[in-house]
């Protein structure tokens, strides 16, 4: 990556996050998400049969990492929506005809959405702490850059899929919706896949998200030596690249 | 400052080619301003795309402030500013916010992305909305912002598309105070298009007339009028008979021109309407012939479409 990418990634990440920074309400809401998540389903995890065995002590250390991935899935698969309505504006277009770094666009809207999920982890784990949850602040940094990373596929993914769908919101939403449940239940994010049948299991075992999530699990419990790090890290990076190349060649197509 | 050879774009539709552009050329030099006009749907803002690295062409090239569109999109982005149909402003940012971060985009520094914020806010009377939401803002006023967007790296060539759409007259003398300001002062070139006919011809000093993508003429709208349209002189006389003897003494005169009599008219097709006239008049009074009534009508670029294509421009437009 380019210097140039990397100083235009900042100047599209400042854009994107200044509204939010401006209006600090809007920051304080997006911390509703995950105390709602952490409320309803705390009283559920203590009880639940088969969880027991998951993680050593308490649930939420297998639980926690979940959460955090599905909620960086959750706000990077709609980076694109904000696209749909800038490309109606027209300021999408400006954008596309100043000299900013094709890659930079994509990558500065993914790390916005990412950008808020750093509080919401703080927040989640300061939470769960007096519940036995052990936090090991290496681990957790590089879990985050590797969600970071992972966010920066599914955000490119997003945006290209925001240009295809161009004026059919619809097909935006549908396919994202589409894509996105059997996606995060397939990936044993917040239910364990062992329990489920065969089949789940083997689906499970090619849905690179499979493997981010586990890499997390294994990071937020400070476990840096196993293979599933390396595996998470893999699975993450791919996806990053994959989102890039798919992200620009969508966008250098659309002026095709 | 563009120079096009050829240029052509095609689009897909239904399994069916639309030729939207078909094989244009055309030249603008530095400092030029130049209005693209034609009906909807005749063109103009494909060709403005292409130019603007926003649609690459089917065929053809165009070098534009000296990078080609295809070889070197990056260094053409660098050297234009593009004022689009659109609003360039997001929606949730603030006025003055938008105007840095697009300083920013085109490698200013921070600091100098502020200083030309300012001086634009101030100079397109935008500084009391400075911290409003654009969401917030007035038609005009987000054409004043869109305006103020496109100029903060001070752009040596800026294309506008039909930048007064859907503006009122006062907005729209408004920003053509602006745009007119920004040549005199900057000397930048200016290629806008547009659908206004009164706006290519007050405003603008070379127009290329478009239609169904290829270019039809292109000149300044005086010899544009001139040679295509002409003006229209009529002077009514008392008796038919003195007509018919008037175009006997018109088909004397030196100026080329196209007669026509009907019962007691006389019309005259020429190129300077205003010359003839007078000299017209002479003439008949010379011959014995008095006139009663003399009208001279200039012609407007509408006149100019309609010889060549033989639509209104007028028409086409209300008909899409």
């Amino acid at each position: 990556m380019s210097m140039k990418v990397v100083g235009d990634t900042g100047i599209v990440l400042a854009r994107e996050l200044r509204p939010a920074l401006r209006d600090p309400f809007s920051l304080a809401f997006s911390l509703i998400q995950p105390l709602v998540f952490l409320g309803l389903f705390g009283p559920l995890l203590s009880d639940m049969p088969g969880l027991e065995g998951v993680g050593d002590g308490t649930p939420w250390q297998w639980f926690v990492p979940g959460i955090l991935v599905m909620l960086g899935l959750s706000s990077t698969s709609m980076s694109g929506y904000n696209l749909l309505i800038e490309a109606q504006t027209g300021s999408h277009e400006r954008m596309l005809v100043t000299p900013l770094s094709r890659s930079a666009m994509l990558i500065g809207r993914a790390l916005k959405e990412i950008a808020p999920l750093l509080v919401q982890a703080l927040l989640i784990i300061a939470l769960v702490m007096p519940f036995g949850f052990r936090f090991y602040p290496l681990g957790a940094l590089v879990g985050m850059f590797l969600l970071a990373t992972l966010g920066v596929g599914l955000g490119a993914l997003s945006y290209a899929l925001a240009i295809v769908s161009k004026d059919r919101e619809w097909l935006f939403y549908g396919a994202t919706q589409t894509l996105l449940f059997p996606l995060l239940i397939l990936s044993g994010m917040l239910l364990p896949l062992d329990m489920g049948p065969a089949w789940m299991r083997a689906v499970g075992q090619v849905n690179p998200l499979t493997y981010v999530v586990e890499g997390e699990r294994a990071l937020f419990a400070g476990d840096f030596g196993g293979s599933a790090v390396l595996y998470g890290a893999m699975a993450a990076f791919a996806m990053a690249v994959v989102g890039l190349v798919v992200g620009t060649r969508t966008m250098r197509r659309a002026a095709a | 400052m563009i120079h096009i050879r050829g240029l052509t774009r095609h689009f897909r539709v239904k399994g069916e080619t639309v030729e939207a552009v078909r094989g244009i050329d055309l030249d603008v030099e530095e400092g030029e301003l130049v209005a693209f006009l034609g009906p909807n749907g005749a063109g103009k803002s494909t060709t403005l795309r292409m130019l603007t690295t926003l649609l690459r062409p089917t065929s053809g090239t165009a070098t534009v402030a000296g990078c080609d569109v295809l070889a070197d999109p990056a260094e053409v982005r660098r050297r234009i500013g593009h004022i689009g149909q659109g609003n360039g402003a997001g929606h949730t940012q603030r006025v003055r916010d938008e105007l840095v971060s697009q300083g920013r985009c085109y490698g200013l520094s921070r600091a100098q992305s502020r200083v030309r914020a300012d001086g634009l806010l101030a100079s397109l009377d935008l500084e009391p909305l400075a911290k409003r939401t654009v969401s917030t803002l007035s038609g005009g006023q987000r054409r004043r912002l869109d305006i103020a967007i496109g100029l903060v790296h001070r752009p040596r060539l800026l294309f506008l598309d039909e930048p007064s759409a859907g503006l009122d007259p006062q907005n729209r003398a408004n920003l053509w105070e602006h745009i007119l300001r920004l040549r005199k002062e900057h000397g930048t070139t200016i290629f806008l298009t547009t659908h206004y006919l009164e706006e290519a011809d007050t405003m603008t000093e070379r127009v290329m007339v478009i239609d169904h993508g290829t270019l039809i003429a292109d000149g300044t709208a005086q010899q544009l009028k001139a040679n295509l349209a002409g003006d229209l002189v009529t002077v009514t006389l008392g008796e038919e008979a003195e007509a018919r003897q008037a175009a006997e003494v018109a088909d004397r005169m030196t100026a080329s021109h196209e007669t026509g009599v009907e019962g007691t008219t006389i019309r005259l097709r020429v190129a300077r309407g205003d010359e003839v006239l007078p000299e017209f008049l002479r003439a008949l009074e010379a011959a014995g012939i008095k006139a009663l009534t003399a009208d001279l009508r200039r012609p407007t670029l509408d006149d100019v479409f309609l010889a060549l294509t033989g639509r209104s421009l007028r028409e086409s437009d209300s008909v899409e």
